[in-house]
């Protein structure tokens, strides 16, 4: 079951200026010319041809220091921290842009090189306000690590006295200080190539030059989806998340509040990296133990409501299926489009508001478990909901602005009070004095412990396709999906390639209708031999491709149902997540991510008992019904494509 | 020596159109290796051969090519395109349309500097009449040659001048040099095979198509070869727009502008060398000072310092701030004029001045950059005693 189609690969919208454009003639590698013998600080290899001084240091095991440069983004070249010498060559050349078409001798740090690397970085010293030990990025942070690594021992050039520029917290996710800015534009090739969003652009000339938004208004004002992805590639402190750790501070220690935490599958796959470990070391249940000693009341799982979220997002799913193929409904709009990363929500909001409808109503697990923690279990448990303050634990900055928006106090209080974004977290964590990776493991609260390895998997690209999928296979066929799958490992959904494209072949013979559906259909002949098709996107960059495709009339708008995640790999790649990020970093978290999910002993959202005793006592007329409606499903809002 | 306010440049002494009509009755690698002959080097500033420019772009692949008309003439005292464009613009279309045949281009582009709006309807007019008289557009001279030329303007951005910030500007973007290699002659304008070359580099093309390389040879150096346009400008009694054969000593072309008692000049624009007077044996050419055709003489009454100051303050706004040397080194070293003015400055900063001079000519990303520092540097090293220890001033 399953191919893959991968959509044509559009042309980088950022200026050609911030481009390594591709070499003129790029011959075959093993044709004559495909590979050039260079020689760097003495040592000769040969490479592809085009590779990049720069590429080839790293394979010569020469390190290069870089700061504008970035694994994910195109280059730009405009730091000049990686110039190199080239023999013969009066001026230095940028290692990063230098693409190597024929055999030259490199020196990577003769005394030019090493002055002007030491100028380079005194000058953005003398141009960055802001002290290092009051920074956020302290220890994190490209810009002293530069200085720490040239031996920089005063202010050549001078450190600036005063702020140049007002804070920008206008937005609930994003805080731009472009006092602490070096303008090496990656947050703006984040932003207009990587993304395809378009928030931020250089203005000004010379030493007006600056990074600024659309008509330079505040963040909050424009079209900024709040993915954070520039803030986790800011070399330094200029860019940084709406950081609430003071207020959830005061509500633990405010004895009156019930202070409850629910925690992301991603952030318990990357929250060791602030501590030191290695990518992709989950420390899950260590972090349960640290939350409680740092003070919550509750621990809970949100992959409790991931599983909801796909109950309720796949009964949607198939009751527009139902609705379009058998009542020939033609008001349903299909393919049907995954609604939990809030990134991807506004962005769909700003750019393409005429597709509203195709998002599906359902809220997201973290907005899910607001809802329901301030009534059902508030109710269970004879707790005042105004008492009960509601933290969330995501990858994301954008959950920040998600749960402040106006529709989302379904509970007649404002469901989730505070998202806290893994690198937040870890400071509360090391703020407690806590040492994470050595805490004792301890289990998620009841009633809401018990998760799925699908309500896991949420947090990779592809996941929330693949939990769906386990779930409406087996309640269409009446089958176990390890049937067609083995171990229920939908592979064809997974990966990293930026947009995946399935097609499931339903069998002729299909199942009775389970108990929880029988009000909303009949039953299931109408799909026998039909093919589910279905598509993945990640970063809005793909997102994007998928959005025109589907505008043009093209393939994916025959589509039934597509995910699509704000950022890249998924929630793991999130805004929130540790800083550093990368495609390695990124890989390591999936397989973590996917490894815990084998490590479930249920890994169907709908074989969760929780969920079934939650449609018996609670939601009791079902998924879809009146009170899961009001608590569990939301409405979007049409936005500018230039300002919000 | 011809002067333009006196008589007409040799400009007007060829017949229009020969040299297209040369072109065209030859073969592409002929009219290639006429230029390449005659020695031409781009009269922009960089001095880059013409026919190796021209070749390049002609064995670039891909169908759609460019030719550019660097008409941005932004530096600092040139002002020798304007009177080329007001009174030569045949020619410099002429010499476009030759290129677009050499390299195999359909399209030209003039990128007229935004001051020089005033001589769009002219230009203008004249890329009628020449398509009237089929000598653009479709079938050019019925050779079966298809060329046509439109005119843009700039936006008043020094940098825009850079070949690689103009066809930025051009493609609709902010006028930010690109990384180089590739070079605009294998991805340039809209990524494909770009020709951009100065005004005057155009004009002389023609001229030389139309009178043989020989006789542009018969002029200059052997390394610097053919006759130039100078902005003379500054303390003289005769500034203007000059015509001198290449490898003139500064000298000789002081004697001709009435500069004798020159302190210092300026050759090259803001971005060019100070030449003191101990100096003036020097000549103007490629091996020795070379120039866009900018000539600043400077009076003995001029204080060196302002005039670094007055640089430097071009540069610091001219920038576009795409990289650090540039950015970020010329307010220091204006910031570094200021306190010398102000007899502030120690020896120790002002040999970390001189070093983040140096740093910027090598580490910046292009040209602008690379040579910002010279005029700075030169004076430095040239008028020691004037900028240093001078009376520090009440703070
Ligand atoms: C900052 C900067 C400004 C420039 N301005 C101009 C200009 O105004 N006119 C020009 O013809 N060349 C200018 N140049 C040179 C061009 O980049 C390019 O070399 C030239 O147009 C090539 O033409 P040529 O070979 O005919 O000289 C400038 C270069 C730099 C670095
Ligand atoms: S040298 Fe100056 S003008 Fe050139 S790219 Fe760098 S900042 Fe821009």
């Amino acid at each position: 079951m399953g191919n893959h189609v991968t959509a044509n690969q559009v042309q980088s919208r950022a200026p050609r200026s911030q481009q390594r454009q591709a070499p003129p003639v790029s011959p075959a590698p093993d044709a004559i010319g495909g590979t050039v013998s260079v020689e760097i600080d003495g040592k000769s290899i040969k490479v592809p041809f085009g590779t990049t001084i720069l590429e080839a240091a790293r394979q010569a095991g020469v390190r290069i220091p870089t700061l504008c440069y970035h694994e994910d983004l195109c280059v730009a070249g405009v730091c000049r921290v990686c110039v190199v010498e080239v023999e013969g060559m009066r001026t230095l050349q940028a290692s990063c842009a230098y693409p190597i078409t024929q055999p030259i001798k490199i020196n990577t740090h003769t005394r030019k090189v090493r002055q002007a690397r030491r100028h380079i970085i005194d000058l953005l010293l003398a141009n960055h306000y802001g002290e290092c030990y009051a920074c956020g990025r302290n220890n994190n942070c490209e810009l002293q690590a530069l200085a720490k690594e040239y031996g920089v021992d005063f202010f050549r050039f001078g450190h600036p006295e005063k702020p140049r520029f007002e804070i920008d917290r206008s937005s609930h996710s994003v805080v731009r200080d472009m006092n602490k800015c070096v303008l090496c534009r990656r947050c703006i090739r984040t932003c207009i190539d990587f993304q395809e969003v378009g928030v931020l652009e250089a203005i000004g000339r010379g030493d007006q030059t600056r990074v600024t938004t659309f008509l330079e208004k505040p963040l909050a004002e424009v079209i900024c989806i709040n993915c954070g992805q520039c803030i986790n590639r800011c070399p330094t402190g200029a860019l940084r998340a709406n950081d609430p750790t003071d207020e959830v501070w005061a509500a633990i220690d405010d004895p009156t509040k019930h202070v409850i935490m629910q925690t992301a599958p991603s952030p318990r796959a990357a929250i060791a990296e602030c501590f030191g470990l290695p990518a992709g070391t989950p420390l899950t249940f260590e972090m349960n133990t640290a939350l409680r000693r740092c003070g919550f009341d509750k621990v809970f799982d949100t992959n409790f409501t991931a599983d909801l979220t796909i109950i309720e997002e796949g009964t949607e799913l198939l009751l527009r299926l139902y609705k379009a193929l058998v009542l020939g409904d033609k008001t349903v709009a299909l393919p049907q489009f995954t609604s939990c990363s809030p990134g991807w929500v506004k962005f769909i909001e700003h750019f393409y508001p005429e597709y509203l409808d195709h998002l599906s109503s359902a809220k997201s697990p973290q907005q899910m478990f607001g809802a329901l923690i301030k009534t059902y279990y508030a109710e269970l448990n004879n707790i005042d909901p105004k008492d009960i303050v509601s933290v969330a634990l995501m990858p994301c900055s954008a959950k920040k602005f998600e749960c402040n928006r106006p529709e989302m106090c379904d509970s007649g209080y404002k469901d989730i009070d505070y998202g806290l974004t893994t690198r937040e977290l870890a400071k509360m964590i090391s703020e407690a004095g806590i040492d994470l990776p050595a805490m004792p493991k301890s289990d998620f609260d009841d009633p809401f412990g018990t998760a799925t390895g699908s309500g896991v998997i949420f947090g990779a690209t592809g996941g929330v396709m693949e939990s769906a999928l386990r779930c409406v296979i087996e309640i269409v066929t009446g089958k176990k999906v390890e049937e067609f799958y083995d171990h229920a490992d939908i592979i064809p959904v997974r990966g990293f390639e930026g947009i995946r494209y399935v097609e499931i072949p339903l069998p002729e013979k299909l199942g009775p209708v389970i108990d929880l559906l029988k009000p909303l259909v009949p039953n299931w002949d109408w799909l026998a031999g039909a093919t589910l098709k279905v598509a993945v996107a990640h970063g809005t960059a793909n997102a994007r491709k998928i959005m025109e495709d589907i505008k043009a009339g093209g393939h994916f708008s025959e589509c039934h149902f597509i995910e699509f995640m704000a950022c890249p790999g998924g929630c793991l790649g999130g805004g929130g997540q540790p800083i550093p990020t990368s495609p390695e970093i990124r890989a390591a978290r999936a397989k973590a991510i996917y490894a815990e999910d084998s490590a479930y002993q249920v890994r169907k959202s709908h074989e969760n008992p929780v969920i079934q005793r939650i449609y018996g006592e609670f939601l009791t007329e079902g998924p879809g019904g009146h009170k899961a409606h009001k608590l569990l499903h939301t409405h979007y809002t049409p936005r500018g494509k230039y300002i919000s | 020596m011809k002067a333009a306010h006196e008589g007409p440049l040799t400009f007007a002494e060829v017949q229009p159109n020969d040299g297209l009509k040369a072109a065209l009755a030859r073969k592409r690698p002929d009219v290639i290796a006429e230029i390449t002959r005659s020695g031409l080097r781009g009269r922009g500033g960089a001095g880059f051969p013409t026919g190796v420019k021209w070749n390049l772009a002609g064995a670039a692949s891909g169908e759609e090519k460019y030719i550019v008309c660097n008409a941005d003439e932004g530096e600092p005292g040139t002002f020798k395109d304007r009177v080329i464009l007001s009174q030569y613009p045949d020619l410099v279309f002429e010499g476009m349309t030759i290129a677009g045949y050499v390299v195999g281009a359909k399209r030209g582009i003039v990128y007229l500097r935004a001051e020089y709006t005033y001589l769009l309807p002219q230009l203008e007019s004249v890329l009628a009449q020449r398509r009237e008289h089929g000598l653009l557009g479709h079938n050019i001279l019925d050779k079966g040659f298809d060329f046509d030329i439109e005119i843009r303007l700039g936006a008043g951005a020094y940098v825009c001048g850079e070949e690689t910030a103009l066809i930025e500007s051009l493609e609709g973007h902010r006028g930010e040099p690109r990384n180089r290699p590739p070079f605009p002659v294998d991805t340039g304008f809209v990524r494909r095979p770009t020709v951009v070359n100065n005004v005057e580099t155009l004009a002389w093309a023609a001229c030389i198509l139309a009178r043989g390389a020989e006789w542009f040879r018969g002029f200059g150096t052997e390394k610097s070869t053919g006759l130039k346009l100078f902005s003379v400008s500054g303390d003289c009694e005769r500034p203007g727009v000059y015509e001198f054969p290449m490898g003139i000593s500064i000298g000789e072309l002081l004697e001709e502008v009435g500069a004798r008692d020159a302190k210092a000049v300026q050759i090259g624009g803001a971005s060019g060398h100070c030449v003191p007077r101990c100096e003036f044996h020097r000549t103007i050419a490629f091996e020795d000072v070379a120039t866009g055709g900018s000539v600043i003489v400077f009076g003995p009454q001029r204080d060196m310092l302002k005039i670094a100051r007055n640089f430097l303050e071009f540069f610091t706004e001219e920038s576009c701030g795409q990289c650090t040397p540039c950015r970020d080194g010329n307010p220091k070293l204006l910031e570094g004029v200021r306190l010398l003015e102000e007899g502030r400055c120690s020896m120790r900063y002002l040999r970390d001045l001189i070093a983040l001079g140096e740093t910027m000519r090598v580490a910046s990303k292009c040209g602008l950059g690379q040579s910002s520092p010279n005029a700075f540097l030169s004076i430095v090293k040239h008028f020691p005693q004037e900028i240093m220890g001078r009376t520090p001033q009440a703070v």
